[in-house]
């Protein structure tokens, strides 16, 4: 079976539609699948809930989709750094769901590993606990949370073969590998696609049986905080 | 005279012990990286997906794919490896992890923790500041005794919403170090030529001998 795709806007061709909970690689501007979230924002598909640890930036990342008002509800950790958002969440244009970190990359592992929820005894006695069951273990309060099954995940990687394995490069992997996990269907943008058998099987971060389509194209790959020090 | 911004890295750098594995938070706990003595051999984890973070890059290292949890471009180094989210606090919450050293806005007698949002005022939220405090050994808060209107930030009990409860285990401020024992604080340490009494004036909280 064919994996990879010419364009962004080809790999997402059937997979789309309203109101669709959608998971997102990345960690505030690193490691973000900027191809696909374009190709997504041109699309216009609406009302989105995406699960994703930040919102990027006004006008790069994820911020892209909340300009044009595709997303209702996002599932994050932190979303500093975004005007547009804070806005449109103060106003009561947009729901919040805040997910400790941890919380939320487990919450995927979890999803995507056919295990429907975990106790954690992260958020106990907080905000986050509220609602939630909670249960003892060994003397220690818990939490449950409930795994993440997304419709569709949208992933960035460095290399690929064109099986789907995929390599990431440096902190640009954080909730990828999760992210792509949880998906009923995942997309991975990469760098570079590589003939199969060119990458070592015993280096391959996520096998290729959790993505099912695959591009290659050109990142930008935004700093977001450049700090230097003297040469 | 109270400790500085500095002075407050350097004596939080002091608890780090040889051989540890450690995550500094955002702001005044990051310094702490530039106080770590030679013969200590510290392992700095930063959330995001690392284990051994080296300083910052020189114009020519900048690389968009190695950042720090404040997003920040840094630098790997000889012992380092990468990892995904889901693990990066999987060895958070398995206790993996010896020592966190976080920024506070407010710090409770009983060790709770305000850090992450402000209703009404600042919502950007928590990061991984909750799975810290109730994964990591011990929990160290560096921040200021006082507020910008001179309100204590250490109190009999936060008013903000918590990051976590009863999980901070020393706060060192500007003006000295307190321990969170049975019954209140316990003061450590005081700043060069700042007194007991000092604190006290200073802290809300129970302050016990």
């Amino acid at each position: 079976m064919k994996k990879v795709y010419e364009s962004a806007e080809a790999a997402l061709d059937g997979v789309l539609f309203d109101g669709m909970l959608i998971a997102a690689g990345g960690f505030g501007l690193c490691g973000i699948p900027e191809l696909l979230i374009a190709a997504i924002r041109d699309a216009g598909t609406k009302d989105l809930t995406v699960a994703s640890n930040n919102a990027g930036v006004d006008d790069f990342g994820l911020g892209i989709l909340l300009q044009t008002k595709q997303v209702k509800k996002m599932i994050s950790s932190y979303v500093g750094e975004n005007a547009e958002f804070m806005r449109q969440y103060l106003s009561g244009e947009l729901e919040l769901e805040f997910n400790p970190q941890g919380t939320l990359a487990e919450r995927m592992r979890a999803g995507g590993a056919g295990v429907a929820g975990f106790y954690t005894r992260t958020g106990v006695g907080t905000q986050i606990a509220e609602g939630k069951e909670h249960k003892d273990f060994d003397g220690e309060t818990y939490i449950l949370e409930r795994g993440i099954v997304a419709d569709l995940s949208i992933v960035k990687a460095w290399k690929a073969d064109d099986t789907g394995n995929l390599v990431f490069r440096k902190t640009a992997r954080n909730f990828n590998p999760p992210a792509a996990t949880c998906g009923k269907v995942c997309i991975a943008e990469v760098e570079e696609i590589v003939p199969r058998g060119s990458l070592d099987p015993d280096c391959i971060h996520l096998p290729g049986i959790y993505v099912h389509r695959l591009i290659q194209g050109e990142h930008e790959k935004r700093i977001e905080q450049r700090t230097v020090r003297a040469a | 005279m109270p400790w500085d911004r500095n002075a407050m890295a350097a004596r939080a750098a002091k608890e780090l012990e040889d051989g540890m594995y450690v995550n500094l938070g955002i702001g005044i706990p990051t310094l702490v990286a530039n106080y770590i003595p030679d013969d200590v051999d510290i392992t700095l984890q930063s959330e995001n997906g690392m284990l051994g973070m080296g300083p910052f890059p020189t114009e020519d290292e900048i690389d968009a794919d190695l950042i720090n949890a404040g997003k920040q471009t840094i630098t790997e180094l000889a012992r380092t490896s990468y990892f995904d989210s889901a693990q990066s606090f999987a060895m958070i919450r398995g206790g993996k992890i010896a020592c966190a050293i976080l920024g506070a806005m407010e710090v409770a007698e009983n060790g709770d923790l305000a850090n992450w949002m402000i209703p009404g005022k600042l919502v950007k939220g928590m990061g991984g500041a909750m799975d810290l405090v109730a994964g990591v050994q011990r929990v160290i808060v560096v921040m200021d005794h006082t507020n910008k209107a001179g309100e204590s930030k250490v109190l009999k009990k936060c008013t903000l919403p918590l990051t976590g409860t009863g999980v901070v285990h020393r706060i060192i401020t500007n003006l000295g170090v307190l321990d969170v024992v049975e019954g209140g604080l316990r003061i450590v340490e005081t700043a060069d030529g700042v007194t007991e009494d000092e604190i006290r004036a200073a802290t809300e909280a129970t302050i016990v001998n």
